[in-house]
């Protein structure tokens, strides 16, 4: 079905498609309306769903876990001071290896309070053992929204999938957005250590170096075989409903000499600045970064990278541009823009293109 | 008599210290919960007393949680398992500070939500696991290794907490009179919503006493009106045999307290404040069983 749509509604409209059994949620802006829209859908009775309305993001993630634990789907959604509160229990999730599904709505952190967007919140939670997505349209975030369950629950990955979506630029926009026929695109949940009364086990019980060293492994091993499950699933998807995604979305990248590395929206900004500067006769290429974990392979050897960051490590850098770096042995022109929903248009990232300094970190908008 | 079944859900080979009288609850809950129960714990003793992995001492699933998580982690697991269409019992098993510090809030929105669990708060009045630090629980006057010249402030009224939330059940017990313990487990699980329990836990290292000392110590805390025995069902107060007898006639506090190395050259001050909050304690309680409040 094609109707409209904002980022938030398109995401609750996924969630109500995918059938958790629980949701446990908190509200926080500008995730609000994700919430607001599940509580609607469960009170009016299209959702078949329990929904726990906890008193806390930490609440929330520890009830997921909970329910997650007995064999359960579950949802739950935040942003900012919300996961970030919500942290332990974030780590905990990965962990257990629950395949619960989160959307985030990315936001600054305070202070000063800042309710625009920015991707420090969901930085934060990298090494956690959650897989993260990056989406950049309100069709996307609904997309991505269904596949992390099938993505999650897939019995070679059994880890947390959290779906990032730009507040307010994405959250809040209207755009066009297609509803798909689930049909059995999400197989049912089978947890393999679901709490089982005629099995007892001790779950997170006290674990020694040696074993808790095996854990940590196990983790890795299943982030590594994301990749292939990450690559079927979004075959499938396109098969089934017309439109496909990869690790990134590369835009005018083939024959491109320069490529312009972001995420999210500024990603999808980063593609009209592509088309000027085409006519200006640059050849630049636009490569948006879906998956920041499992981090993926970028073809990026030989051309000038530009990447703009919406995020910062204080004393590091740029974390996309310093991984880059890191990765490639290249050395990209690092831009730091958009913090705290700064405006980044087309024309600045063209600018940004124009004006590159290899090697060089800049900081958009302010005397650096 | 009530029959007590003989299966065991905490098997031998326990970590526990020797003494221990939160193992022992522990065996009489799970006898009165059965086998269809799953326990949600946070940090706390239970979580050694459980045993080291790949092994565990418990004969029925144990989850463990983050400190501040246990309650709504049992929200969750409750309304999963409805939504399945089971009948497990999802009990808490915290300890105090897991229950009065870190956990209370959510503790607060699962009794607010009426979510469908028993929550345990075994009490042995200090960080009992990490070596007997200082909790919202400990006693005015008490000495534990973050109030070495004797805690200045009183003990939270947990029990005032949770009965602000209307519970349809809630009860306090002691390890020292098991039947009571097992009776009172058995009736919370047959009540729909959240029930509290709140079963004072003699320690011996904690409380520094000897080890052989546990029952007798949780006999002298409820005959000397230190620790009162009573339930509230519906908002309506029982107070149970023992509290009653010592509310007539109350073994003197410093009986209680002598045995124990950590109330040792307890102030003037402090012992007239402990007498005072019991007194206090048992009056209200009085009032509410006889209706007058
Ligand atoms: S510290 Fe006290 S409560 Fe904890 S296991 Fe030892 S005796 Fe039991």
């Amino acid at each position: 079905m094609l109707t409209i749509a904002t980022g938030n509604k398109a995401v609750a409209a996924a969630v109500k498609e995918a059938r958790p059994s629980v949701i446990a949620a908190y509200p926080i802006t500008p995730q609000t309306e994700i919430v607001e829209q599940i509580a609607d859908y469960v009170t009016g009775g299209s959702l078949d769903s329990r929904y726990i309305p906890v008193e806390s993001e930490h609440s929330a993630m520890a009830a997921c876990i909970g329910a997650s634990v007995t064999g359960a789907r579950t949802f739950t959604a935040t942003s900012s001071h919300g996961l970030l509160y919500m942290h332990e229990m974030v780590n905990w999730a990965a962990g257990a290896r629950l395949p619960i599904v989160m959307a985030n709505v990315n936001r600054s952190l305070g202070p000063g309070w800042n309710v625009w967007a920015e991707h420090t919140d969901a930085f934060q939670e990298r090494d956690t053992g959650w897989l993260q997505v990056y989406v950049g349209t309100v069709q996307e975030a609904y997309d991505a929204t269904l596949m992390a369950f099938r993505i999650a629950e897939h019995e070679s990955v059994l880890l947390p999938v959290m779906v990032n979506l730009d507040g307010f630029v994405l959250s809040h926009i209207m755009q066009s957005l297609e509803t798909v026929d689930l049909g059995d695109f999400i197989p049912p949940l089978r947890l393999p250590h679901a709490i089982d009364i005629e099995h007892p086990r001790g779950y997170g019980t006290l674990t020694g170096p040696d074993e808790y060293f095996k854990f940590r492994w196990d983790i890795e091993r299943s982030m590594r075989d994301s990749v292939r499950v990450i690559e079927e699933t979004q075959k499938e998807f396109g098969k089934r409903f017309g439109r496909s995604y990869g690790f990134t979305e590369d835009y005018r990248c083939e024959d491109a000499d320069v490529l312009v590395v972001a995420m999210g929206t500024l990603g999808k900004e980063a593609e009209v600045a592509v088309d000027n500067l085409r006519k200006e006769g640059v050849k630049a290429g636009s490569m948006r970064i879906r998956w920041l974990r499992p981090f993926p392979e970028l073809d990026i050897a030989g051309r000038d990278v530009v990447v703009i960051d919406r995020d910062y490590s204080f004393g590091w850098g740029g974390v996309i541009a310093r991984s880059l770096k890191a990765k490639y042995r290249v050395e990209p022109f690092s831009v730091i823009a958009g913090l705290g929903g700064q405006e980044v248009t087309f024309d600045d990232i063209a600018g940004f293109v124009r004006d590159r300094e290899p090697g060089k970190e800049y900081w958009f908008g302010v005397n650096a | 008599m009530t029959e007590i079944p003989k299966e065991e859900y905490i098997l031998k080979c326990t970590s526990a210290c020797a003494g221990c009288s939160t193992s022992l609850i522990l065996r009489y809950v799970l006898k009165a919960a059965g086998r269809d129960t799953v326990l949600v714990i946070p940090a706390c003793c239970t979580s050694v007393i459980q045993g080291i992995y790949p092994n565990t001492a418990m004969n029925i699933p144990i989850y463990n949680v983050a400190f501040a998580a246990a309650a709504a982690c049992a929200s969750g697991m409750s309304e999963a398992f409805s939504a399945a269409g089971k009948k497990t019992n999802v009990i808490v098993y915290a300890g105090d500070g897991g229950t009065v510090d870190i956990g209370i809030q959510s503790l607060s929105g699962a009794f607010e939500r009426g979510t469908d669990f028993l929550y345990i708060c075994y009490d042995n009045e200090a960080y009992g696991n990490t070596g007997m630090q200082r909790s919202g629980a400990t006693p005015i006057g008490a000495r534990t290794t973050t109030t070495p010249g004797g805690k200045i402030h009183a003990k939270k009224d947990l029990d005032g907490i949770v009965a602000a939330h209307n519970p349809p059940y809630m009860a306090t017990a002691c390890s020292a009179y098991p039947q009571d313990l097992f009776k009172k487990v058995q009736k919370a699980l047959s009540i729909r919503g959240p029930k509290f329990i709140h079963i004072l836990a003699p320690c011996p290292p904690g409380w520094r006493f000897s080890s052989e000392k546990t029952i007798e110590m949780g006999k002298l805390a409820v005959k000397s009106g230190m620790w009162l025995l009573y339930e509230r069902e519906y908002g309506a107060v029982t107070i149970n045999g023992p509290s009653k007898a010592a509310m007539i006639k109350p073994v003197p506090v410093e009986d209680y307290l002598a045995p124990q190395g950590r109330f040792k050259g307890i102030s003037k001050e402090a012992l007239a404040m402990l007498k005072s909050q019991a007194e206090k304690s048992a009056k209200r309680l009085k009032l509410e069983a006889d209706g007058v409040c």
